[in-house]
């Protein structure tokens, strides 16, 4: 029972906030604060109308301390819900990534095969770079950026993760 | 901008910008935002504010100068201010108001609203700001407010527009009042209390997120009474989340230690939840308490916590708190529970509200438990009792501190027989605050005022004052440390300009007493820097800021000059000259499990203390 309480466990969290000013700050407060982890998190307005915006969080930790970092986000005045997306069930998860790969020659061509394998869209090119853009789960993201840096990946910026419930159900 | 809370007419400019919410208000824009701010206070009951001006609130000072519902308190320091509105709320139940500047006011208010929070005491803090076409700036006296106390407040506002002005008033008293109580920072940039708005009643504003969960699940309740009936070594546990719900929840949770037969213990800041001579009250648990209170808890069967937090000066050691004990946790808030300790049913649900519905259930059902049961518990908590661990002995020419707050808590009950005054304590933080923990019994509760979750020196005189002020004609005592109290002595003057006779009793023993206790116990006997050097002459202090001084120095002197204390009608400082080296036991060694205390000098040397142990505080 005690050995499985201290098993480290990955989660991803949706939060809907009140999208006013320093509501982020107090979320990413809150993790710094009781040193909770953040793996990633991604913030925007989802309704507008409500002013309303999803914060998606990916965490880790013990279940007591994931059971807190829930409490404690619920407890944040402007937040209206938070949902545990690993713990309710099935769900997915995307990550957007922009590779920059440049070179020429074998490299070049091996790097374009690749990205068409992962399906991942050139955004832009010349005669010795790709940009392209691709996403995925955030492990398989991983993969295909593993694949891209011997071939000559120059810089990467991702997105965080976004996730949604499958099904019919609402948050 | 979207606003969070929106007044109820007005939802089509709700999600407009701030501007044109203002012209929606056009025909009633009337008011000033400062105005608009005495006004919104006074709609919420406030009767006193705590404050000290400066430039970014001085449109407040005008419309505080046009009127007379509010009365305004001038303290010395801004941290006086919050702490005499913690005293304040505490002794009263309402939310204690703060105004402070922009820059230092606002800063110098920080371990005040820390504090708050640490203790879920209901404060509402106005802060100047500098106008928002300057806020970014490194303006005069801008420092980010809003940014400093995010940390240490439940909630806190930046006003940017006049528009939203009204409404975040009233939010901020009720998210300060509701649910977990605790500090609510409201920042209010000058220009915007230049601007003219139209009021926006109170009873139009409503949250639209924030809904503290107050009534018990009925399933949990029926489980709650399941667990008691069926306890052969039940113990009832309750803290300050009892006081903030109310006196008729202290009056249930006392029925129900009565109904039930079972013990009861109080945390630091639930002292006076349950009345302390009651038979079944084992006194304080903790790092402090009493030998009974904590033997008690570690060996329960059943334990019930109602509004208390497993805060680490209550549990010790964790892995060998209580350990086999079924708990149930009732709070407020969900946060707190399986935060520290593990429970097995918990309740989510104001005090008050789930104490009434365990009673109904309780007398529903004609519930019992096992009496055989129940006085062998007792027996045995009997036999701890009679281990007297409070027992110390005044003899010689000092006085012992021990004896001191004895005394003063004999006499001050005594008038409070006699003639009726209420008597309502403050302390400082150190070795007295834990003696007049554990040698004072609180009748009633919001009669005791300390520092719990923050330990903050300097807390006792300012709220004094706040209880003072609530209570003009009680008798209210900070029971000072001689370190402590420097730390808001500057307080003296406004009790002098306020005629507000509060008694400052120091227990002076010239130590840090608790830093020295620690260095004595924890630290192979090295006094780094703990010794009180160059005191005041406190007497000559007195005289200085107005107030009468008291010294005494002799244990046959001490009952005469506390009645000479209590009869003065002016302020006080008692410097009450102890026994340097005494040290406070019981003891639970920071690490150390409940069955490991110390129960006086005789003990120290029986076990070291774990490595584990020496990190912590
Ligand atoms: C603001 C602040 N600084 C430091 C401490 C650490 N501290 C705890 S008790 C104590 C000594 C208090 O001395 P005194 O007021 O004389 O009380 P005594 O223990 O002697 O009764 C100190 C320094 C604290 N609690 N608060
Ligand atoms: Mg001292």
């Amino acid at each position: 029972m005690t050995a499985l309480r201290n098993i480290v466990e990955r989660r991803t969290i949706a939060v809907l906030v009140d999208n006013e000013p320093g509501v982020l700050a107090r979320v990413i407060g809150l993790f710094s604060g009781r040193g909770y982890n953040i793996e990633s998190l991604t913030v925007t307005e989802v309704e507008h109308e409500k002013g309303l915006s999803r914060i998606t969080v990916v965490t880790t930790g013990t279940p007591q301390v994931l059971e807190q970092i829930k409490a404690q986000l619920d407890r944040l005045v402007p937040v209206h819900r938070v949902a545990d997306l690993t713990q309710q069930g099935p769900n997915v998860e995307r990550e957007l990534a922009l590779v920059k790969v440049a070179g020429t020659g074998d490299k070049r061509v091996e790097a374009l095969r690749i990205a068409g394998i992962f399906d991942a869209e050139v955004v832009d090119a010349g005669l010795d770079f790709f940009i392209f853009e691709a996403s995925h789960r955030p492990d398989k993201l991983d993969r295909f950026i593993a694949l891209m840096k011997p071939l000559g990946m120059v810089e990467m910026s991702r997105t965080g993760v976004v996730a949604i419930a499958r099904g019919k159900e609402g948050i | 901008m979207p606003a969070t809370l929106k007044a109820v007419e007005t939802t089509s400019a709700d999600a407009a910008p701030a501007e044109a919410q203002a012209a929606a208000h056009q025909p009633t824009a009337t008011h000033t935002g400062a105005e608009m701010v005495v006004k919104a206070l006074v709609d919420q009951g406030v009767e006193v504010v705590f404050g000290y001006p400066g430039g970014a609130v001085l449109p407040i000072y005008d419309a505080l100068f046009e009127q007379n519902r509010l009365q305004h308190i001038l303290v010395r320091h801004e941290q006086a201010a919050v702490h005499a509105a913690e005293g304040y709320a505490r002794s009263t139940g309402k939310v204690g108001c703060v105004l402070v500047t922009s820059g230092p006011g606002a800063t110098n208010a920080v371990t005040g609203l820390t504090d708050a929070l640490m203790d879920s005491i209901p404060v509402v803090c106005l802060t100047g700001q500098v106008p928002t076409h300057l806020i970014g700036n490194d303006a005069f006296q801008e420092a980010d407010t809003t940014g400093i106390t995010r940390p240490c407040t439940k909630h806190n506002y930046l006003v940017k527009s006049v528009a939203d002005l009204p409404r975040i008033l009233h939010e901020a008293f009720y998210v300060a009042s509701t649910g977990r109580p605790g500090p609510v920072v409201v920042d209010l940039p000058k220009d915007v209390l230049q601007a003219k708005g139209g009021y926006v009643e109170k009873e139009r504003v409503v949250h639209r997120s924030y809904r503290p969960q107050t009534e018990p699940d009925p399933a949990a309740i029926a489980r709650v009474v399941d667990l008691l009936q069926g306890a052969r070594r039940p113990m009832i546990y309750a803290g300050g989340g009892v006081i903030n719900a109310g006196p008729e929840a202290c009056r249930l949770l006392t029925e129900l230690v009565h109904l039930t037969g079972a013990p009861v213990t109080n945390t630091l800041m639930g002292l006076g939840a349950v009345p302390g001579s009651d038979p079944q009250f084992l006194g304080m648990l903790g790092m402090h308490g009493t030998y009974e209170a904590n033997l008690a808890m570690y060996s329960c069967d059943v334990m019930l916590n109602v509004g208390a937090r497993f805060d680490d000066r209550v549990t010790g050691r964790l892995s060998d708190f209580s350990p086999n004990s079924t708990k149930i946790h009732i709070d407020i808030d969900p946060s707190s529970i399986n935060k520290n300790v593990m429970v097995e049913l918990p309740v989510v649900a104001d005090a008050e509200a789930a104490l009434r519905a365990i009673l109904a259930e309780w007398k529903r059902r004609s519930a019992h438990t096992d009496r055989k049961a129940l006085d062998a518990w007792w027996q045995q908590i009997e036999a701890w009792r009679g281990r007297d661990c409070l027992r110390y002995e005044q003899k010689g020419a000092v006085i012992k501190p021990q004896y001191a707050i004895q005394r003063l808590y004999e006499l001050t009950a005594a008038v409070e027989r006699e003639k009726g005054i209420e008597t309502y304590i403050t302390t400082e933080v150190g070795q007295h605050q834990m003696w007049a923990a554990q040698y004072f019994k609180f009748e009633r509760p919001n009669r005791w005022m300390t520092s719990g979750g923050l330990g903050t020196m300097g807390y006792g005189l300012p709220a004094a004052m706040g209880v003072q002020i609530a209570h003009p004609d009680a008798l209210v005592v900070d029971v000072a440390g001689e370190a402590s109290i420097l730390m808001n002595i500057q307080e003296m003057s406004t009790l002098a300009q306020y005629e507000l006779p509060v008694k400052v009793f120091i227990v002076n023993n010239q130590w840090m007493g608790m830093v020295r206790q620690w260095q004595e116990l924890l630290h192979g006997g090295r006094y780094s820097q703990s010794y009180s050097a160059s005191l005041p002459d406190f007497v000559a202090l007195a005289a200085a800021f107005g107030a009468h001084g008291i010294r005494c120095e002799k244990p046959e002197e001490l009952d005469d000059k506390i009645r000479e204390m209590i009869e003065t009608p002016e302020p006080v400082i008692f410097d009450c000259c102890v026994a340097q080296e005494e040290n406070c036991f019981p003891m639970i060694p920071s690490g150390a499990a409940h069955y490991e205390m110390l129960l006086g000098p005789d003990d120290k040397a029986a076990k070291p203390i774990s490595e584990e142990g020496m990190v912590l505080v």
